[in-house]
C-alpha cells in the first residue's frame, strides 16, 4: 500500500506526495508525457536525444549535475516509447536543491550548441554500444517496423538510424521543448522523509510561476488489425540462430491486459514455467527461451524468443512454440497453475515496495495512466483474472495472422 | 527568489547503520540477522566460501552452484521448481570470486513451506546426469554468444592478465564445459556445502519464529567434516603491457585498464575510494566530464576498485568509438597525470565529500542494503567501525594525501591495458 496526497498547481502541474519516514532520503520524480511515439517519423530518436540535453544546463543554472552532487544527490533519466522520466535521489533535508534544479529546467533550457554537438556524439556511441556492436543488438530495429506499419511504435527510442540523430538542429530542440516540456504535460512526485505541507509550499514557490503552456493533444495513427502473418529473415555474424515471434496484444489500460500479462508468466516466469520446462528441459529443443511483453500504453507486442538447440531446425523450433501456444488456446489453465502465477505476482508487488524510487516512479506512471490510486488496486486486478479470461486472451493473441516472425540466422 | 542562487543546504551529519545481530544455530553455523522494514517478507542468504581450487577442473565450483536445485533424493528438478514458484518464492544462486551463495526471497507467510525445500537442496542434492548434460549444452551456447561481445572479451583478458591461472583469472572456454563430470560436482558439494563452511544472513521482517525455524531446519542433522580447504591466492603486480585483440568489424573498442591494488582490509582503502570517485567513480568524475561530456567519445566511462578476499584491483572500463580509441586512451593518461601532479581543488573535493556521504546514506535503503553493508565488513574480518572510518576519511582527507595516493596507484605506465576492437 503506497499512500499519497495529490494537488494541482494553477499552471496545471500535477503533484503527488508520498511520505515515508523509514528513510532519511527523498526522491523527486518528474514524468513528462512524451516519448518516442510522439516523434516525427523523419526525426526519430529525438525524445531520447532531448533527454540528454536536459542535463546540459538550464536558463539560470549552467550545470545541472554539479549543484546536485554538491548536496549529496544523484540523478538519472530514461526515455521509453511512451514517456520520459527524470529522477533525483538526495538527503531529504536538501529537497529544495532538487526543486530549484528541476523547476529551472522546466522553465527553460540554456540551449547550448556545444551540449547539442557533444550529446549527438554520445547518443551515437550509445546507439553503437547497445544496438549495433552487440550480437542480436539490432533485433528491435528490425522487429518494430515488421510488426507495426502505421503506429509510431515502429521505431525504437534510440531512433531509426544514426543519421537522423546527427541531423538534429537547435531549432528542433527548442520547438520540442516548447511543445512538450510544459507544466501541464508533467507529473511531479515527491517521496520520502518529507511532510506534505512543506512540499506543497516548496513546490508552489519553485514551480508555481512557470508558464502553463498548452498540453499537447496526442493524435497518433493507430495500428490496424493485422490480417496476415508477416515474416522476415536476417543473416548476421552471430554464433547461433534465433527466433523472434511478436503478436499484437491489448493496450495497458484495456481490461484484458491483466490476463495477457499472466499469459507471459505462465509461459516464461520461473523454472517451472511452460516454455522452460517443456521446450528447454524436457524436449531439449532450445538452449534459451523466453516470453514477455513490452508493457506499452498503446496496444503492445507479446514476444516469444528463443535460440534453438544445436541440430534443431528453425522450422522445428517454431513448430514446438506453436504447440505450446495452441495448448493455451485449447485447454483451460488448471487452478493450481493459476494460483502459482498469482502468488508470484503478489510476491513481486510486495518486494517492489521496498524501494522508495520504485514507489515514486510507479505513482507517477499510474497517475499518467489515469489515477495513481490504481497502483494500490493492481494486485487485486491480477487476483481477479479467471482461467477462462486467460484462455480467451491466448485465442485472441496467438493467431498466425496476428504474428510477425523474425528468423535471425547465423551466417554460414 | 533568485533562481541563479542555489538554496542553502545541509551536510549529511549522521549516517546510521543497523548492526546485524548474531543468532548461532545449534550446530555452530553463524546466523546474522537484520530486522527492519514494513513489508512482511524476508531474504535468506546461505553463503559458502569457495574451496579447493583446482585449475584442472576450473568449472567445478560454478557448475555445482548452478545445479544445486536440479534434483534431490526426494524431488526432481521439475518438482522443486514447481514448489518454489507456487509459493511465490525466488531462489537465486550467486557464484562469485570468493563465495558461492544460495539466496531465498519469500513472503513470510510462505516461509515454512519453502524452508524444507532449501534444506533438501543444501543437504541432499544429487546432480542428475541428464541435468548436467542440459546445463553443459546451454552454457556452451551462451558462452559462444558472450564471446562475440567486446566488453566481455576485454574483461576475460584483463582478469587473466592480472590473476593468471587462478579462480580470479580464469575465463571459461567451451571445451572445459564438456569435461565436467558428475563426480566432480558431488565431490565439490561435499567439500563446500557443509555447516563448517556456511554463514547465514537473514534480512527483512525477521521474527523470533523465523529464527527458531531456521535453527530447527538447518541447526542439526547436517553432516559435514570440520576441515575446510579454503582458497588462498597471492599475486604479483605486472609490468604494465598493452594487450590488443583485433576485431575487424568493430564500431567501438572495449577498453579495460588497471592493476592490482589494495582491498578493503588495507587502511588506505577508503581514501583510495575518494580518489577513485574523483577520477572515474561518479557521473561528474574527471573521466566522464572529459571523455563523455566534453569530447563525446563514449556513452560511458568509469573506474572502480574491486575488493576480493586475496586481492584488490583498480580498473577503468569503457566502450569508445573505434576511430577515437587512441585519443580516448591519451585522455585517460592525461587525467591520471593531473591527479598525480596537481592538488584537487577544495571546491571539487567538497563536492565529492558530500556526494559520497549522500550516496552512502542513499545506499541504506532497506534491510537488504544494511545486510549488504554487514557482509562487506564481516567477510573481510572488519566490524561496523569500518564505516565510521570510511565516513571520517571522506570528511577529512586532504588534497595532499590524494596526490600521494595517485602517485602510488594511478601510474599509467604500470597499468595493464586491454583493448578489444580497433586501435
Amino acid at each position: 500500500m503506497v499512500s499519497f496526497e495529490r494537488f494541482t498547481l494553477a499552471n496545471g502541474l500535477q503533484v503527488l506526495v508520498h511520505e515515508d519516514f523509514t528513510t532519511p532520503m527523498a526522491v523527486l520524480n518528474v514524468l513528462y508525457d512524451v516519448g518516442a511515439r510522439d516523434e516525427n517519423p523523419n526525426q526519430t530518436g529525438f525524445a531520447h536525444l532531448f533527454e540528454h540535453l536536459m542535463f546540459g544546463g538550464s536558463v539560470n543554472i549552467p550545470s545541472y549535475d554539479e549543484p546536485l552532487q554538491r548536496v549529496g544527490g544523484e540523478n538519472n533519466a530514461f526515455t521509453s516509447n511512451d514517456i520520459t522520466n527524470y529522477y533525483i535521489t538526495l538527503p531529504a533535508v536538501n529537497l529544495e536543491t532538487a526543486c530549484w534544479l528541476e523547476s529551472d529546467r522546466m522553465l527553460s533550457l540554456a540551449f547550448s550548441e556545444k551540449s547539442l554537438e557533444v550529446q549527438k556524439n554520445v547518443v551515437c556511441e550509445e546507439f553503437k554500444q547497445r544496438y549495433l556492436n552487440q550480437p542480436y543488438g539490432d533485433v528491435w530495429l528490425k522487429m518494430r517496423p515488421l510488426a507495426y506499419e502505421k503506429h509510431p511504435y515502429q521505431w525504437a527510442t534510440i531512433g531509426k538510424n544514426l543519421m537522423q540523430i546527427e541531423e538534429a538542429k537547435m531549432e528542433d530542440v527548442k520547438a520540442f521543448f516548447n511543445q512538450f516540456y510544459v507544466p501541464s504535460n508533467a507529473i511531479l512526485v515527491v517521496a520520502g522523509a518529507v511532510k506534505t505541507a512543506e512540499v506543497k509550499k516548496m513546490v508552489e514557490q519553485w514551480f508555481g510561476s512557470i508558464p502553463s503552456g498548452v498540453k499537447p493533444v496526442r493524435n497518433l495513427p493507430q495500428e490496424p488489425a493485422q490480417l496476415q502473418e508477416k515474416r522476415q529473415t536476417v543473416e548476421a555474424n552471430v554464433p547461433l540462430n534465433a527466433l523472434y515471434m511478436a503478436f499484437h496484444m491489448p493496450a495497458r489500460q484495456d481490461a484484458s491486459y491483466y490476463a495477457a500479462d499472466l499469459l507471459s508468466d505462465i509461459l516464461s516466469r520461473g523454472n517451472s514455467s511452460r516454455l522452460y520446462r517443456s521446450l528447454l528441459k524436457e524436449q531439449q529443443l532450445f538452449s534459451d527461451i523466453n516470453a514477455y511483453h513490452l508493457g506499452s500504453i498503446d496496444p503492445g507486442l507479446f514476444i516469444v524468443e528463443g535460440k534453438p538447440a544445436p541440430g534443431v531446425s528453425m522450422e522445428a523450433a517454431e513448430q514446438a512454440i506453436w504447440q505450446e501456444l495452441d495448448r493455451l488456446k485449447n485447454e483451460t489453465v488448471v487452478e493450481k497453475e493459476l494460483t502459482k502465477v498469482k502468488n508470484k505476482l503478489e510476491s513481486t508487488m510486495e518486494f517492489g515496495e521496498m524501494s522508495l524510487l520504485d514507489k515514486a516512479m510507479n505513482l507517477a506512471y499510474f497517475e499518467l495512466l489515469g489515477n495513481a490510486e490504481d497502483l494500490n488496486h493492481e494486485t487485486g486486478k491480477y487476483m481477479a483474472v479467471t482461467a477462462q479470461e486467460i484462455q480467451e486472451q491466448a485465442q485472441q493473441i496467438f493467431r498466425k495472422e496476428n504474428a510477425s516472425i523474425l528468423s535471425y540466422l547465423a551466417k554460414n | 527568489m533568485d533562481r541563479t542562487q542555489a538554496p542553502a543546504f545541509k551536510q549529511v551529519e549522521h549516517i546510521s547503520l543497523l548492526n546485524a545481530k548474531k543468532y548461532p544455530l545449534d550446530n555452530g553455523i553463524p546466523l546474522f540477522f537484520i530486522d527492519a522494514g514494513e513489508q512482511d517478507l524476508v531474504r535468506i542468504e546461505f553463503i559458502f566460501d569457495n574451496v579447493a581450487w583446482n585449475a584442472a577442473s576450473p568449472l567445478q565450483a560454478f557448475a555445482t552452484n548452478a545445479l544445486l536445485q536440479e534434483g534431490t533424493s526426494n524431488y526432481t528438478a521439475a518438482q522443486l521448481a514447481e514448489k518454489f514458484d507456487y509459493y511465490g518464492a525466488f531462489l537465486q544462486k550467486d557464484y562469485s570470486y570468493d563465495q558461492s551463495s544460495v539466496v531465498l526471497y519469500t513472503l513470510n507467510k510462505h516461509l515454512s513451506s519453502v524452508l524444507p525445500l532449501l534444506r533438501e537442496i543444501l543437504t541432499d542434492a544429487i546432480f542428475p546426469q541428464s541435468e548436467i548434460d542440459t546445463f553443459i549444452r546451454n552454457q556452451q551456447q551462451k558462452l559462444s554468444v558472450s564471446l562475440e561481445k567486446n566488453d566481455v572479451l576485454a574483461r576475460r583478458s584483463f582478469n587473466q592478465v592480472l590473476f593468471g591461472n587462478t579462480l580470479y583469472g580464469h575465463a571459461p572456454v567451451v571445451e572445459e564445459y564438456a569435461q565436467l563430470q558428475r563426480s566432480q560436482l558431488l565431490e565439490y558439494y561435499k567439500k563446500a556445502y557443509q555447516p563448517a563452511n556456511c554463514t547465514m544472513v537473514v534480512s527483512g521482517k525477521v521474527s523470533e519464529t523465523t529464527l527458531k525455524s531456521m535453527n530447527a531446519t538447518f541447526g542439526n542433522n547436517w553432516e559435514g567434516s570440520t576441515a575446510v580447504d579454503k582458497n588462498e591466492f597471492s599475486f604479483i603486480t605486472g609490468t604494465g603491457k598493452t594487450h590488443f585483440l583485433e576485431r575487424p568489424d568493430a564500431l567501438q573498442s572495449a577498453l579495460r585498464l588497471g592493476q592490482i591494488a589494495i582491498n578493503r582490509t588495507h587502511p588506505d582503502f577508503p581514501a583510495l575510494q575518494v580518489l577513485n570517485t574523483i577520477f572515474g567513480g561518479y557521473f561528474g568524475s574527471r573521466l566522464m566530464a572529459n571523455i563523455r561530456e566534453d569530447k563525446g567519445y563514449t556513452y560511458g566511462i568509469g573506474s572502480g576498485i574491486a575488493s576480493l578476499k586475496d586481492a584488490g584491483y583498480f580498473f577503468i572500463a569503457s566502450e569508445v568509438g573505434a576511430d577515437v580509441c587512441t585519443a580516448a586512451i591519451a585522455e585517460i593518461e592525461k587525467e591520471m597525470k593531473l591527479l598525480r601532479t596537481v592538488l584537487v581543488s577544495e571546491g571539487e573535493l567538497a563536492l565529492v565529500r558530500n556526494y559520497m556521504l549522500g550516496s552512502l546514506m542513499g545506499s541504506l535503503e532497506n534491510a537488504f542494503s544494511h545486510a549488504d553493508k554487514f557482509k562487506n565488513t564481516y567477510f573481510f574480518g572488519l566490524d561496523a567501525s569500518y564505516y565510521e572510518r570510511y565516513v571520517q576519511t571522506v570528511r577529512t582527507i586532504s588534497p595532499q594525501k590524494l596526490v600521494e595516493l595517485a602517485n602510488t596507484y594511478l601510474q599509467f605506465d604500470k597499468l595493464e591495458k586491454v583493448i578489444v576492437g580497433k586501435q
